[in-house]
Parts: structure tokens; C-alpha cells; sequence
């Protein structure tokens, strides 16, 4: 990946569509923000890993999606909940275990759900998800309406055996599945190459004769094109497709803190990714378009902080679920 | 009314289940292999077709997330394992997922899905292809686990699973299949969670589930000859076990046995007799006795694998230790 890579800021693609990734990245930045806010606090105390730096790929791939499509995802998971159009109040109260929390307070941050829109949920076992994606393809199938499924999970679901017999599966019945592989570097605190002498982590998609690809995943608007491209394509039965991801948590595995001081990664390669801001670089190319203009940046930025601080005023005053009620949803009656 | 085996009740209730119901699918490891799968599965490919009867990939754990993938829009999937053993590569899947989700989406997403394990014990294929593991299952929240020991269980038992919005385990143990009862032809249903009295008596409860049922049947028919009156309680749930009917039971005889094919420690006779400890203690005139097998795995040679399995010969010394 080169980092010096600079922005193209003449692409064909909309003004309104950018705005679209922009108002949908932004929505996440400043909600992961400001629950990091909280978790300094030590308000939220459910274990939160946060999205920020990622945001691009979440946005560019679910603004090719619709409410009737399927996503599943990973103990990483705000962005694509978000970014598939989840409730932010119901988001925020699940983080602090209200009844009113998307998964009524039984979850927490690492396993949400959306199904009025499409979001299966997030599983917190590395790779769990991605063969419950396959699953949801094969549904999506049957009924066969051009509905597609989408699992979203990090590098190191890469590392699992399922992942391997999930793409086999999905090659084998020819299904419609998009596998995004979000490959941030690090599973946890161990780096890509202690984990794979071939780092080239498409090419293992490729193994199994699926069309594979590597792009830049900070790149919102390379995201969203390839992403649109290969979906139609999905979309239409040509089988199953792979995007890896190439991008960079800038906070910590877990938690808050940008993870600079236990010894894993340097803090000079956190700031030369930073500058790779996918967010930065939209705004970028947004400002040098006539139909814009800086006055539109900061509504959408004022009008999202007041959607999120609205999503916390919204958990602080939802109640907690009854004790009385703790078996309730371990079976459907 | 005609009799049935018990391999056919489960491929007639595949049959019908599948014909009223497009949204049930199978789909496992050998699915359509007869020295997998017996007699249980014949010509379900050929009226369903590939999509809906799909033989898989040697991928326990992938089919198994696929399933629960399934299930979780729309589906109503029938997970194969031909041999239980092959499960632990699913653990993930069945555990983590399966069992869990519903819950830790604040009951948001049922999981209408079924699995069909299969007990293939005996034979001498030693420990990696016999085992039965339903006291693993039962410990897990989020599953129910069944185990029918006769022909018409067999099938109403699985139509019921197919049909529940939850994970069922379903466990049939190929001892079974050539025993056979009257089964109705049409479909029907049999409840999931109530044990069921296979014959009355007054001087001890015994309770045995699967292919022990069958075990005990014997042993019932020859302590009768020394008017020794057995109460013979088919469990056919693990979980939830019918606590109820064995403490009325109980209450009647005083003395317990328990009958599972499982192992000694920590499992489905362990719990019962937890049960009877904690809430029928003053019920109890004797200590209760488990009849199960060894903890060891399954040895291959044929003389230590005839000791490994207990009989009725086994219940019957059981029964005749407590009730002096």
C-alpha cells in the first residue's frame, strides 16, 4: 500500500452520492467519538472496540445496499450497524444495557442487531459470523429476488479454518455473497506477517475461485465504485466476491486509547495513517466542487453531533431491563 | 394401525415435513450416504432435488454457521451429523451461535433449526465414531435436546423440532432402527418436553432415555417375573427434563434409577439425580443408582466393548441394589 497515495479529486460520482458517504462516515466518526468520550468516563463499561479510521469501507459498501439485503459483522461493529441505517438511539442504549438497546440490553457493543433493516447482527467469535452470511446467501437465493448477503469481519477472521470452508461453500452452490475483509494490520496486537507468510490475503479468496480484489480501503469513493461494481455483479448470480480492505484502526484493539504505550505499533505509523483520514479526504474532494461549499460541511457536522447527543440523552433516560425479566428471549414462544 | 420402524418414521416425517414446508431444507455431511445415514434418508434427493438436500463438503463448522445463517432469514434447516463425534468440530457454531443468539439479541432473531445427530456406537469403531453427547448439549443454554427411543417419538419428535422456532437437538441412536410401533400416517406432533410413563409399577422409578428405553424394557419385563413392580419413565427430553413426572413417580416409589448412554460424570443421570436430591430428598428410601456408561472413551476390541455398553443386566443389578 503506498501511504504517500494522493487524493483524486476528480471523480465521476455525484455530488449528492459524495455527500451521502460523507454524511454516513461523519454519523460514525462522531458516534465513536463520543462514546470513546464515555468510555474515558467510564460511563459505557461494556468492553467497546471502536471504528474510527475504518469508516470508509462500512459507508462505501452499504450505500450500494438496500434494507432487504444482509449484513453480518464482528466485535467491530458500530460502523456497520450505522452504515446499514441501525437506530443510533437503540445503538447507544445497548451500550449502556438499557432496555430500549437494540438487543434489549442482553448484548452490548459486540453484538448488536438490526433486522428492520437488514443487520443479522454481530458475532464476537472471529470468523463466527461469516458462515452465518453464507447461510443468509443461500436464503437470499431461494427466493431468489436479487437479494444479496454481505460479512464484513478484520484479518484476522483470516486466521480461522471457518473462513476457509465459508468461502469454499460459497464458491461450491454459487452464491450471493460479498466477503469484505477489513485487513487493518493487526488482529488484536499481533501484525499481519507473524500470521501469514503470504499477506496477500485476497489471493487466499482466489484459491477457492472467487473473484478477488485488494483496494484501498480509506479511499471512500474506491470503496463505494468497486463495491457498486462488484455487488451488480452478485446481484445479477455471477457467484461470490471478495474485497479486501487495506486500512488502520487508529484507536486501541479495545477501549478508548490509541494502544501507543504497550509496544505493538508505533505512534509514527498511527499518524501517517491518520493523514489517510477517509473522511478528510472526501471533504476534500466535496470542497473543490462548485455545487458545494463549506457552510454545508458544518450543518451536516452540527445536525450529526445533535443526532448523537439526542442518542445519549435518549439511553441516560431509557430504564434498565427488569430482573424479572432476565430469561426472557432465550427461546421464541 | 400399521407398524413402522423407526428409521422410516423419520424418513416419512422428513418426507412430509418437506412437502408441506419449502422453507425446510437438510443439509450435512453424507446426507445422502447410506452407511451414514441408514435407510433414514431414501429418496428425499430425489423428490426434493440438490437445492434442498444438499450433501456437503467435509465442513462441520461451516455448514453448521450456513444453517444458522438459514435459519436466521427465513429458513427452517436440518442440520446432519451422521456421527455425533464429528460435532465437536461445530461447537463453535452450535454454542456460540446457535444456542446463543437469540438471547444476546434481546430475543430478536430465532433460530428455527434443527439438528439430527446420530448415535453410532457399537461395532467396534472405538472412541471417534460412537459417541453420544447429549449431557454436553443439555449443559448448554439456548438448546433444547431430544431423544426418542420409539418409532412413533421418532417422528413426532422431528416434525415438533422442524416446526419449533428454536434450536432443537435431535438425537437418534441407530441401535434403534429396526425396533418398530404404531405410527399414524398422517403428520402429528409430539411434544418436546414431557417424558412419558412406558410402564407403571410401585417399587422403583426408572428413567432412561433413547436406546436404554429399550434396555429397560427388558429389564422391566424380567424383574416383573420376580414381582419386582418397575416404573419405567422414557425421558425422551434431556432439556427440559420432565422433573414433574419423575418426582411424581417418586413420590409413588421412593427409589431411583437412572438409565442414559452417556457417561458417568456430570451427565444426564448426574442431573436427574441432582433433581431427586434437591427436590424429592424426602422422597428417597434408598440411594439413587446410575446406570451409564464408564468414563472412558469407547474401546474398539470386542470383549472390552461388550463390557462398555451397559444392558439390562446392568439395570436389573442396579435395581435389585437398591431395592433389598
Amino acid at each position: 500500500m503506498d501511504k504517500t497515495k494522493s487524493i483524486n479529486y476528480v471523480v465521476d460520482i455525484s455530488t449528492e452520492k459524495l455527500e451521502e458517504l460523507f454524511i454516513k462516515m461523519t454519523r460514525i466518526r462522531i458516534f465513536e467519538e463520543y462514546v470513546a468520550a464515555l468510555l474515558f468516563k467510564e460511563e459505557i463499561r461494556c468492553p467497546v472496540h471502536l471504528y474510527v479510521g475504518q469508516e470508509a469501507i462500512a459507508t462505501g459498501v452499504c450505500a450500494n445496499l438496500s434494507d432487504h439485503d444482509y449484513v453480518l459483522s464482528t466485535h467491530r461493529s458500530h460502523g456497520h450497524y450505522i452504515a446499514k441505517g441501525g437506530s443510533l438511539k437503540a445503538l447507544m442504549a445497548e451500550l449502556y444495557g438499557k432496555k430500549a438497546g437494540c438487543s434489549r440490553g442482553r448484548g452490548g457493543s459486540m453484538h448488536l442487531v438490526a433486522p428492520e433493516v437488514g443487520y443479522l447482527g454481530s458475532s464476537a467469535i472471529v470468523a463466527g459470523s461469516i458462515p452465518l452470511a453464507v447461510g443468509a446467501a443461500y436464503s437470499a437465493r431461494r427466493k431468489g429476488d436479487g437479494q444479496i448477503s454481505v460479512a464484513f469481519f478484520g484479518d484476522g477472521a483470516m486466521d480461522e479454518g471457518v473462513s476457509y470452508e465459508s468461502l469454499n461453500l460459497a464458491s461450491l452452490y454459487n452464491l450471493p455473497i460479498l466477503f469484505v475483509c477489513e485487513n487493518n494490520l493487526f488482529s488484536t496486537h499481533l501484525p499481519l506477517f507473524k500470521r501469514h507468510l503470504n499477506q496477500n490475503l485476497f489471493e487466499k479468496a482466489q484459491v477457492f475461485d472467487i473473484r478477488a480484489v485488494r483496494i484501498d480501503g480509506n479511499d471512500p469513493v474506491e470503496v463505494y465504485s468497486e463495491a457498486k461494481e462488484l455487488i451488480e455483479q452478485v446481484r445479477v448470480g455471477e457467484g461470490p466476491v471478495f474485497m479486501e480492505c487495506l486500512t488502520f484502526r487508529w484507536l486501541a484493539h479495545v477501549g478508548p486509547t490509541p494502544d501507543l504505550d504497550i509496544g505493538y505499533r508505533r505512534k509514527k505509523d498511527v499518524e501517517e495513517w491518520m493523514e489517510r483520514c477517509p473522511i478528510k479526504n472526501i471533504k476534500e474532494i466535496l470542497t473543490r466542487r462548485q455545487d458545494w461549499n463549506k457552510e454545508k460541511t458544518e450543518a451536516i457536522e452540527e445536525k450529526i453531533i445533535n443526532e448523537v447527543e439526542e442518542s445519549y440523552r435518549f439511553a441516560q433516560e431509557s430504564p434498565y431491563p427488569s430482573v424479572t425479566e432476565i430469561k426472557k428471549g432465550l427461546f421464541t414462544e | 394401525m400399521r407398524q413402522l420402524s423407526y428409521y422410516s418414521a423419520i424418513n416419512e416425517a422428513f418426507y412430509q415435513i418437506m412437502g408441506y414446508d419449502e422453507s425446510v431444507f437438510l443439509i450435512g455431511v453424507g446426507v445422502n450416504s447410506p452407511w451414514y445415514v441408514g435407510k433414514t434418508m431414501e429418496k428425499l434427493l430425489d423428490t426434493f432435488g440438490e437445492d434442498r438436500v444438499i450433501d456437503t463438503p467435509v465442513s462441520e463448522n461451516g455448514i453448521t454457521g450456513f444453517g444458522i445463517g438459514a435459519a436466521a432469514t427465513g429458513m427452517r434447516p436440518v442440520i446432519v451429523f451422521p456421527r455425533m463425534d464429528f460435532m465437536y468440530y461445530a461447537m463453535d457454531q452450535i454454542c456460540n451461535h446457535a444456542a446463543n443468539l437469540n438471547y444476546m439479541f434481546g430475543g430478536r432473531q430465532s433460530i428455527p433449526l434443527t439438528f439430527r445427530a446420530i448415535i453410532n456406537r457399537g461395532g467396534e469403531q472405538a472412541a471417534q465414531h460412537s459417541q453420544a453427547l447429549q449431557s454436553i448439549f443439555m449443559h448448554i443454554p439456548g438448546l433444547k435436546v431430544v431423544m426418542p427411543a420409539d418409532a412413533y417419538d421418532a417422528k413426532g419428535m422431528l416434525i415438533a423440532s422442524i416446526k419449533e422456532d428454536n434450536p432443537v437437538m435431535y438425537i437418534d441412536d441407530r441401535w434403534l432402527y429396526d425396533t418398530a410401533c404404531e405410527v399414524p400416517e398422517e403428520m402429528y406432533l409430539v411434544p418436546l418436553d414431557k417424558g412419558k410413563i412406558v410402564a407403571e409399577g410401585s417399587d422403583v422409578t426408572l428413567v432412561a432415555s433413547s436406546y436404554m428405553t429399550l434396555e429397560a424394557k427388558k429389564a422391566v419385563a424380567e424383574l416383573k417375573k420376580n414381582k419386582i413392580e418397575v416404573e419405567l419413565i422414557d425421558l425422551r427430553s434431556i432439556k427440559p427434563i420432565d422433573s414433574e413426572l419423575i418426582l411424581k413417580s417418586l413420590s409413588k416409589t421412593g427409589r431411583l434409577v437412572v438409565a442414559d448412554g452417556t457417561w458417568l460424570t456430570g451427565g444426564v443421570a448426574a442431573e436427574i439425580s441432582a433433581i431427586a436430591a434437591s427436590e424429592g430428598f424426602n422422597l428417597l428410601k434408598a440411594p439413587v443408582k446410575r446406570v451409564t456408561l464408564p468414563d472412558l472413551p469407547a474401546p474398539c476390541s470386542g470383549p472390552l466393548e461388550k463390557k462398555y455398553y451397559p444392558t439390562y443386566l446392568d439395570i436389573i443389578e442396579g435395581i435389585q441394589s437398591i431395592i433389598r
